[in-house]
């Protein structure tokens, strides 16, 4: 008989525990029910919801990824071949719909593009990381959103990493190992051998082991199948001893008995992707998409994710415990944290203040020097050009002078000229040398020719006197 | 709760279609196995339903919940046999883990004694909304926690079952008052108790006059209209709501009839089997809540309901700066209790929020 209890603090722990804890009963039930529908339910409506998963392909140009992808999926992609030139690495990430019977799966294929092919490759995995991280904080983002929809949510997050290995049949490579080591905790990472029809079963066994124990020692936590449900439990746990995969992926198809296989073809022989004896395919395909999809996206989900928003969240300094231990609520911290930002926003706002009115008042002393020079150099000069003028001045005052002097004497000289000219004309040949005397005698001549009548040509030669002024002829 | 804090737009748990493009698969690949995936790790995990009934008391509450899940959850209460009737409303919970076929499920079973009982019962819905919110408000607070657990326990209350007297007449005013409310926060289903007391043809008045009343005070219960997401959904759950409220009688004894062993109440004048469609409509609710659309509950009240208190909490405090690189997450108001504690909350700290309603 049930007893009426007061309510639950549930905490999540051991199944049994958290009943006692809770003074919660097993109970039978009398008859059917009818809750056995309940995962059907759950299902239906995943059907409804669609399906996401999200692959990352890591590995050299040129390894088989795309092919790889094609054949896992029994689709053709994408055709064209990549270039080995790209001078870093970049990331490409295509979404596709694939349906089959009423299940409907969006895949979403990221392949990383020139992985390995640049000289120094020392930055080659962080465009890795930070995609990866990238897709993290984008959920993160709208998880935080006041009003989000997470229901409607694309999920980009990165389910699972395949790690091209390529198959020198000795050991990882360093780029590998340091890629590896940097996604792990990140992404559940599967490593593949690729193109393994390169390499001979005996060698293929011994690599498979050099690589397993070569993670081990370096503490690479590949994904590992999970082997806690029994139904799977088993296989999981045999397939777990085969890893590395190693795989061969094509696309084409060639007989083999009397039916079409994909396979490659060689001279020497036919390696059928499908037979488990030529290589692991199959069981990847099984592993990865028929048994074990769904615990990789609930793996990201509760590991990988929780872990990146612990970490990015607590980057921002907030804690969920307070200094005396005790349990602090995220808002308190919040708050806290938001007084904190005002007041050094407050404090940066001043700071900028001061340093603005600073600036002004350089620039305005700057200015006032400038002008002060400008006004200097304006009075020198205004004090420059008086002097000139002053001299100026006295310059002309002084030919004024000089000038009136010179009409004085010129006015004195023609008073001269006349009272002598009135007084005799004898006096003409005295005055012969004067300067003035020609001109006089020409016009007295000119007087004495007009008087003539004659052209007095010859005469005027013989006096011959060459007079220039124009004063004498009429 | 503002009235205008409606549910939102049909939230399509479907994703949009994307743009991209649909790919023809050459030959069985094996995707539809995630569908097994999902059902062990969901079988594994176990399943969670909460479920509070509402009504007054002597309408068989207890013993539909017995009925429902075909054992002894409560002990059914009998008036005058020295149970003290409680002086306000208090909430009870039991929680049962019933397995059936390998399914477990978690069954909360909330009930609220002296719910509508005192003389004045004004307000008499506080502490069940109370109660539902300072469910979201656990849950909140786990979900923002920075180190989470890995599955936060969901004590958030999936159905609200409501228990109308049969008067025969139409929704009494406490009645409006508490599906007004109550409609807002968490998914109500309504049904007519003691439906032994009404013939056929007054159980089919009082249903249409109920659903005039319901319509006409624009009170959307479950399953609501706006969150039919396809075709097929939308004919099954109009079937569904064309017979809301169902008209239910409860029994845990087993009488003996044409051989068969069968649940119901011996009366005088005959014996109303309760699994017989009909005497009454109890499979319909049973499988409405169970059988179908149990999964459907559940996601209503978490992408829905729990979305819009979470909402409402968050914008409670003032508008704050973006930080760096990060978007709002607002601090608590000082007045709700941070501290998850019991379930018998304070109802008082939701009085000033619940003000308008």
């Amino acid at each position: 008989m049930a007893t009426k209890t007061t309510c639950i603090s549930s905490q999540v722990s051991d199944d049994e525990q958290r009943q006692k804890r809770e003074n919660v009963r097993s109970l039978a039930m009398g008859g059917h029910v009818g809750f056995e529908s309940l995962p059907d339910q759950l299902v239906n409506r995943s059907i409804q919801q669609g399906f996401c998963f999200n692959i990352l392909c890591v590995g050299e140009t040129g390894i088989g990824k795309s092919t790889l992808i094609d054949t896992l999926f029994n689709t053709n992609f994408e055709d064209h071949e990549s270039s080995h030139f790209y001078p870093h690495v970049k990331l490409k990430a295509q979404t596709y719909e694939l349906q089959e019977s009423n299940v409907r799966l969006k895949l979403t294929i990221v392949n990383t593009v020139g992985f390995g092919d640049q000289i120094n490759k020392e930055e080659s995995y962080q465009p890795i990381v930070d995609y990866i991280d990238a897709q993290f904080e984008a959920y993160l983002q709208e998880e935080l959103k006041i009003k989000r929809s997470l229901c409607t949510y694309h999920d980009s997050r990165v389910h699972v990493c395949l790690y091209f290995i390529s198959p020198t049949g000795h050991s990882l490579k360093t780029l590998d190992l340091l890629t590896m080591k940097s996604l792990d905790s990140k992404v559940n990472v599967i490593p593949v051998i690729a193109k393994a029809d390169a390499i001979s079963k005996s060698e293929l066994h011994k690599f498979k082991i050099k690589l397993m124990s070569e993670l081990v020692s370096n503490g690479v936590q590949i994904y590992q199948f999970p082997t806690d449900d029994e139904t799977i439990a088993k296989i999981n746990a045999s397939m777990n001893g085969h890893l590395p995969f190693a795989v061969v992926g094509s696309m084409d198809e060639v007989k083999v008995g009397n039916k079409m296989v994909k396979a490659r073809q060689y001279p020497w022989g036919v390696v059928q992707v499908e037979n488990e004896n030529h290589c692991d395919f199959v069981k990847l395909r099984e592993m990865l998409i028929c048994t074990n999809m769904e615990d990789l996206r609930e793996q990201t989900h509760t590991r990988h994710y929780e872990l990146y928003r612990r970490c990015k969240l607590e980057e921002m300094g907030l804690t969920d415990v307070g200094p005396e231990n005790k349990p602090l609520s995220l808002q308190e911290t919040y708050e806290a944290k938001r007084h904190e930002f005002y007041g050094e926003l407050q404090r940066k706002e001043e700071e900028m203040k001061q340093m603005f009115v600073q600036r002004v008042k350089e620039k305005e002393a700057i200015l006032k020097e400038a002008e002060r020079e400008l006004q200097a150099k304006f009075e020198h000069l205004k004090r420059v050009h008086q002097e000139e003028r002053m001299k100026l001045e006295e310059k002309r005052r002084l030919l004024e002078e000089e000038i009136i002097a010179f009409s004085k004497k010129k006015a004195t000289s023609e008073i001269y000229q006349n009272q002598t000219f009135m007084a005799s004309g004898s006096n003409l040949r005295k005055d012969k040398d004067r300067k003035k005397a020609p001109a006089y005698r020409f016009e007295l001549l000119c007087f004495d020719v007009r008087a003539c009548e004659t052209t007095g040509g010859p005469k005027d030669a013989e006096e011959g006197r060459e007079g220039p002024s124009t004063v004498g002829r009429p | 709760m503002d009235p205008l804090r409606r549910s939102p737009s049909p939230c399509t748990s479907r994703p949009p279609s994307p743009r991209t493009p649909p790919c023809e698969m050459l030959g069985h690949v094996g995707i539809e196995a995630v569908l097994e995936q999902l059902k062990i790790k969901a079988m594994k995990m176990g399943f969670e339903f909460n479920i509070m009934v509402v009504g007054q008391s002597g309408l068989g509450k207890s013993t539909m919940v017995n009925t429902l899940f075909k054992s002894k959850m409560w002990k059914s209460t009998l008036p005058g046999l020295g149970v003290p009737m409680p002086q306000t409303l208090q909430l009870q919970s039991v929680t049962h883990i019933i397995e059936e076929n390998g399914v477990k499920l978690k069954l909360t079973v909330t009930d609220t004694p002296g719910f509508g009982d005192q003389i004045n019962n004004d307000k008499c819905w506080d502490p069940i909304l109370g109660y539902i919110n300072g469910q979201y408000e656990r849950y909140l607070q786990e979900e923002i926690l920075i180190t989470r657990q890995r599955h936060i326990p969901d004590t958030r209350v999936h159905c609200c079952v409501y228990f109308v007297p049969p008067t025969g007449h139409c929704l009494r005013p406490l009645d409006i008052e508490f599906l007004q409310r109550l409609c807002r926060t968490v998914n109500v289903v309504p049904v007519i108790a003691r439906a032994d007391s009404l013939t056929i043809e007054e159980r089919e008045a009082f249903r249409r006059r109920i659903q005039h009343d319901l319509r006409a005070h624009c009170i959307e219960v479950y399953p609501q209209k706006c969150f039919d997401e396809d075709i097929s959904d939308r004919i099954l759950n109009s079937k569904i709501r064309d017979r809301i409220p169902f008209a239910v009688v409860g029994a845990d004894q087993e009488h003996l009839v044409n051989g068969r062993c069968v649940l119901g109440r011996k009366t005088k004048w005959g014996i109303i089997e309760v699994e017989n469609m009909a005497h009454c409509e109890f499979p319909l609710l049973r499988d409405l809540l169970i059988r179908s659309h149990l999964q459907d509950l559940k996601d209503i009240t978490h992408n829905v309901h729990y979305e819009n208190y979470r909402v409402f909490r968050l914008n409670q405090s003032h508008a704050l700066p973006r930080g760096p690189g990060w978007v709002n997450l607002a601090p608590a108001p000082a007045d709700l209790t941070a501290t998850p504690g019991p379930w018998k909350v304070r109802w008082q700290a939701h009085d000033s929020s619940d003000e308008e309603c």
